[in-house]
């Protein structure tokens, strides 16, 4: 089965690149954008997808600092 | 008392942590793909890009076969001390509380920091002074400490919180300007600067000698006596 497992910065946690990103929009024109956060997408083929939980909490993401979301 | 240095695919400052505890006691490399410590006393866990930092700084790497030894180890009380990635590696093993993010600025950061000593008892700091100050390098890109609030209360409460970056040398953003901690035993310490790369006087500094100086007296007083 198709996984996709979304990573973010956890909500408080100061995100340097998200306003690095957010500060260059404007320069483009692009105003009016906020709460620009960047995170990770990892995609992945898996056989028993009820171990998706498991393998975000030890390997794909560090839980202390990063939230994740999986879609199947 | 003989120190051991684990070298994983790249490990970059496996050499210099090699020499640098070399000038206060024995020394070996230990090979990241073994399963024993070859019978040293205390463990260091070099900077570098170990497994090529893929996914997380230290996330593979502490996955290592050697690094089973390693918890084994400072389970049991052995010291431990993680430099750089090495300190990125024990926060991913759960060893040490808290993770490293990269640096505020984004960038990588190499120059030499003052570090100013927080606590001077124990394995790792016993040589140092309460107030004292440290000239060390960093050099790094993720190195922006980083734990909960209440966590930071705790570790700074209950004496973990070693060194700091002194007032204006905080390089990277780190929370509560810490550079180093530790365990709750106090038996593994992690930290951004780099004592290996201080060793000698022609490098400008000799200040980081005194964390493997700390070390040995520490094996020596409390291990080998």
């Amino acid at each position: 089965m198709r996984a996709r497992v979304l990573v973010r910065p956890k909500a408080g946690i100061l995100d340097p690149q998200g306003q690095a990103v957010e500060r260059a929009l404007p320069a483009l024109g692009f105003d009016g954008v906020r709460n620009v956060h960047v995170g990770r997408l990892i995609e992945l083929d898996v056989e028993d997808p009820s171990r998706l939980p498991e393998m975000c909490e030890r390997l794909l993401t560090n839980p202390l600092i990063e939230d994740y979301e999986i879609e199947q | 008392m003989k120190f051991g240095v684990v070298r994983f695919p790249g490990s970059c400052d496996d050499v210099d942590a090699l020499q640098a505890a070399a000038r206060v006691a024995d020394a070996v490399l230990l090979w990241h793909a073994d399963h024993h410590l070859q019978g040293v006393d205390a463990v260091v866990v070099p900077g570098g890009f170990s497994y090529g930092d893929y996914l997380r700084a230290g996330a593979i790497a502490r996955f290592a076969p050697v690094m089973t030894e390693v918890e084994e180890f400072a389970r049991e009380g052995g010291l431990v001390l993680g430099i750089c990635n090495g300190f990125q590696v024990l926060c991913e093993a759960g060893l040490l509380p808290g993770a490293l993010l990269p640096n505020v600025s984004l960038k990588f950061i190499f120059r030499q920091v003052d570090l100013e000593v927080v606590r001077s008892s124990g394995a790792f700091t016993g040589s140092c002074e309460v107030g004292e100050r440290l000239s060390i390098p960093v050099k790094h890109t993720t190195g922006r400490y980083y734990a909960p609030d209440d966590q930071l209360d705790r570790l700074e409460a209950a004496g973990q919180v070693l060194l700091r970056y002194a007032a204006g040398h905080n390089p990277n953003g780190s929370l509560r300007d810490i550079a180093g901690v530790c365990n709750e035993r106090g038996n593994v310490f992690g930290l951004m600067p780099h004592p290996e790369h201080a060793v000698d006087p022609l490098g400008g500094s000799t200040d980081g000698l005194r964390i493997f100086e700390s070390m040995r007296a520490h094996v020596e007083q409390h291990v080998l006596a």
